[in-house]
């Protein structure tokens, strides 16, 4: 009689985990799973205008675009990216944080000020950034300031020499997100027991720089791994801002061009070369995988503390 | 059974699932007359989406939808050729070889029996393929270099014929915040495409279908297109890029590149403070060049009414000859693709207008059917660095000749 209780118990638990689970199971394997078994079946095939092709082709497509420089070359615009945007958004919204931390009246309104731009849509963004802050002619904003100081126009998106683009393409992405990143900070700020300065304050540390570095800076480990994952994630991401910056209705430059541009006008534009686009996201999703587990070790994220 | 809160939750959510999806937007199959959809890509002339609609109205074997797509058109309309869902008839700027072959769009050859002699050959022959047609050219298309004539004058500049002085105009031009000549803002590689190529007496594809670029001329033409950006004679980064005239109406260049689309409004700004010319000439091989190209109306293979879908578009872009005229010369400005309609438009017969028609005619070029996508974006990116950067252009040039041969091949292949 128990036993029979407990059976159907567990049969009605188990109905309702699919009741819950299920609509989320069935929407990732169809949104998720089966696109990207589809894609790595499509790499192995010439798929131009097609996503049922026949003519297996093999490694083709996996030569052709590690053998392709605009694909390396994509390979490396995302590297270089990275060096910029990673750095310079940590340092930025940690500054920010310890700056608003500090404040004694008016944090939440300095809060909220420097959050704002999270809300900003990135197409939004990028495309003030192109069309007033950083046109090429003389009435753009930033040929505005220059111009008070004597100075020529610079075409900021048109120059590659110097290559001015990446000053354009890095600075909206870290208005879009110092903010966020800063109330992450400023949450593992709050964390730090006071109990920690006070005892640093009486075995001599000055205030300042040496308290940051032996005290704060420590302490912040666990965000601070959080933010570099999550930045580093983000930039193997990056599109929207490249694209709404650079492409124009004849096509994109051949320079700072990340790797889901090249991608895009590969497969998505009336190259539509399904094949070929597939095996470069393979490539891509391995590459993705790869430092992400790097970086996993490295840090040692999820390890439990000992 | 008494009905518990959780199993009414449950059949609620399953109600709510089974709601989705039976609205494919595909209804009104039992009207009566078939529905048709059309796809077209915004224009951007006030007036073209009423008039579009005007003409579907008025077609009384079918109701056709007409729907109006802003965005990119090319990728939308590549993706939803791959599903059932796409349009029966669109407009296309092609359609590409791909396309064609991929079997996505349906053949129109019967569609201009007797009538295939009145259509622009220029723009008829990249919607030819194996002998058969595959579009429908609606309104010629063509670009040209637009110059303030005031400027001209007060720099002692005489309009360039030649590519040389076109660089030396360019820079005599440049005075302080005014640039001499305006070529988009990737500073040409895109609008200008195979054009130069065109102006030395190259190609970008042979008729036997090779690569029409592999010739030394090709790199020293390209080649000249550096010293106008290393002179800083180009404007950059304009609000509004070559496609639009605001740049030469504002006075931020003294010549700009554009499209014949812009005429009407060059004209209301700048009165007859203007002149037209096509791509200079380079070298003694060279002629002109101005790109011709049309939007061209097709069917998509997908679609399951394609009887229906090929009557209507020969009633609208081979019978109603009133709207096509329409069409080309109320709202924007494009060039009928009759030529017998052409011929007729008084608007077309004076002035920068009939110079532009001439171009057309004498030194018009149109992208051949075989130079792929994935040639261009080679082609492209080799100019772009030649132009930007400095590139030697015999590398560059080598190199998009080598990508363009593979094409080439990939594309003999498979005929």
């Amino acid at each position: 009689m128990a036993a029979a209780y407990g059976a159907a118990r567990r049969r009605r638990q188990a109905l309702w985990f699919w009741v819950f689970t299920g609509p989320f199971v069935l929407g990732l394997a169809l949104f998720t799973y089966v696109p990207l078994a589809w894609s790595v079946w499509l790499g192995f095939f010439d798929a131009h205008n097609t996503v049922s092709p026949t003519d297996f082709t093999g490694l083709d497509n996996y030569r052709e675009v590690l053998g392709d420089p605009a694909f390396r070359s994509a390979l490396g615009t995302f590297v270089l990216f990275t060096a910029f945007i990673v750095p310079a958004t940590y340092v930025l919204s940690l500054g920010l944080a310890l700056a608003v931390g500090r404040l004694r009246a008016a944090q939440a309104f300095f809060r909220s000020v420097f959050f704002l731009p999270t809300a900003c849509s990135y197409v939004v963004a990028a495309l003030v950034w192109k069309l007033s802050v950083f046109n090429g002619v003389r009435f753009g904003l930033a040929n505005t300031v220059l111009g008070w100081f004597g100075a020529e126009p610079v075409a900021w998106l048109s120059a590659t020499d110097p290559p001015w683009y990446w000053l354009v393409v890095v600075t909206v992405r870290l208005w879009l997100q110092a903010g966020f990143y800063m109330v992450l900070f400023l949450a593992g700020l709050q964390r730090i027991p006071p109990q920690l300065y006070e005892a640093a304050a009486v075995d001599g540390a000055r205030p300042g720089w040496q308290t940051f570095r032996h005290i704060t800076f420590p302490a912040l480990r666990a965000t601070s791994v959080a933010v570099v994952l999550l930045l580093v994630i983000n930039a193997f991401q990056a599109f929207d801002e490249f694209y709404n910056l650079l492409s124009d209705a004849r096509g994109y430059p051949p320079y700072a061009r990340p790797p889901l541009v090249y991608l895009y006008y590969t497969a998505l534009g009336q190259g539509q070369n399904l094949g070929l686009g597939s095996a470069g996201a393979v490539v891509l999703a391995l590459v993705i995988a790869v430092v992400s587990v790097v970086q996993v070790r490295w840090f040692g994220l999820g390890r439990r503390e000992a | 059974m008494p009905i518990s809160r959780r199993l009414l939750l449950a059949g609620g959510a399953g109600i709510a699932l089974t709601g989705c999806g039976s609205n494919t937007g595909r209804g009104g199959e039992g009207s009566g007359r078939p529905r048709l959809s059309h796809w077209y890509h915004q224009y951007g002339e006030a007036g073209t989406r009423q008039a579009v609609g005007r003409y579907a109205a008025a077609y009384d074997k079918a109701g056709v939808r007409v729907e109006w797509r802003p965005g990119n058109y090319d990728q939308q309309t590549a993706a939803a050729l791959l599903t059932d869902s796409g349009p029966d008839v669109f407009e296309v700027n092609g359609p590409t070889l791909d396309q064609i072959r991929g079997g996505q769009v349906v053949d129109l050859t019967g569609l201009l029996e007797g009538v295939k002699g009145d259509f622009n050959r220029a723009v008829l022959a990249p919607k030819t393929w194996d002998g058969r047609v595959w579009g429908i050219p609606q309104a010629i298309d063509t670009q040209l270099l637009y110059y303030r004539r005031s400027l001209l004058e007060k720099a002692g500049v005489r309009p360039p014929r030649t590519l040389d002085e076109l660089v030396d105009a360019a820079g005599r031009l440049t005075a302080g915040p005014v640039k001499g000549l305006f070529l988009g803002n990737d500073g040409g590689a895109g609008v200008l495409g195979g054009t130069p190529l065109y102006a030395a007496g190259l190609s970008l594809v042979t008729d036997d279908g090779k690569p029409g670029f592999d010739d030394p001329t090709a790199a020293r033409t390209l080649g000249k297109l550096h010293r106008l950006y290393a002179g800083k004679s180009l404007l950059l980064g304009a609000p509004a890029d070559w496609s639009d005239p605001a740049a030469l109406i504002q006075g931020l260049t003294a010549m700009q590149w554009s499209g014949l689309w812009a005429l009407p409004q060059v004209k209301k700004a700048l009165g007859d403070d203007f002149g037209v010319l096509p791509f200079p000439s380079d070298g003694p091989a060279g002629k002109p060049a101005v790109p011709v190209g049309a939007y061209a109306a097709a069917v998509s293979a997908r679609s399951g009414r394609r009887e229906e879908a090929k009557a209507y578009v020969k009633w609208l872009w081979v019978e109603r000859t009133d709207h096509q005229e329409d069409f080309a010369l109320s709202y924007g400005f494009h060039i009928p693709a009759r030529t017998s309609l052409a011929a007729k438009a008084a608007k077309l017969k004076e002035g920068a207008a009939a110079e532009i028609v001439g171009f057309t005619n004498d030194y018009g070029y149109a992208q051949p059917l075989l130079w792929t996508v994935a040639a261009q974006t080679a082609y492209q990116d080799a100019l772009s660095r030649i132009i930007k950067e400095g590139a030697d252009p015999e590398r560059e040039v080598k190199a998009a000749v080598r990508r363009t041969a593979e094409e080439l091949r990939r594309a003999g292949k498979k005929s």
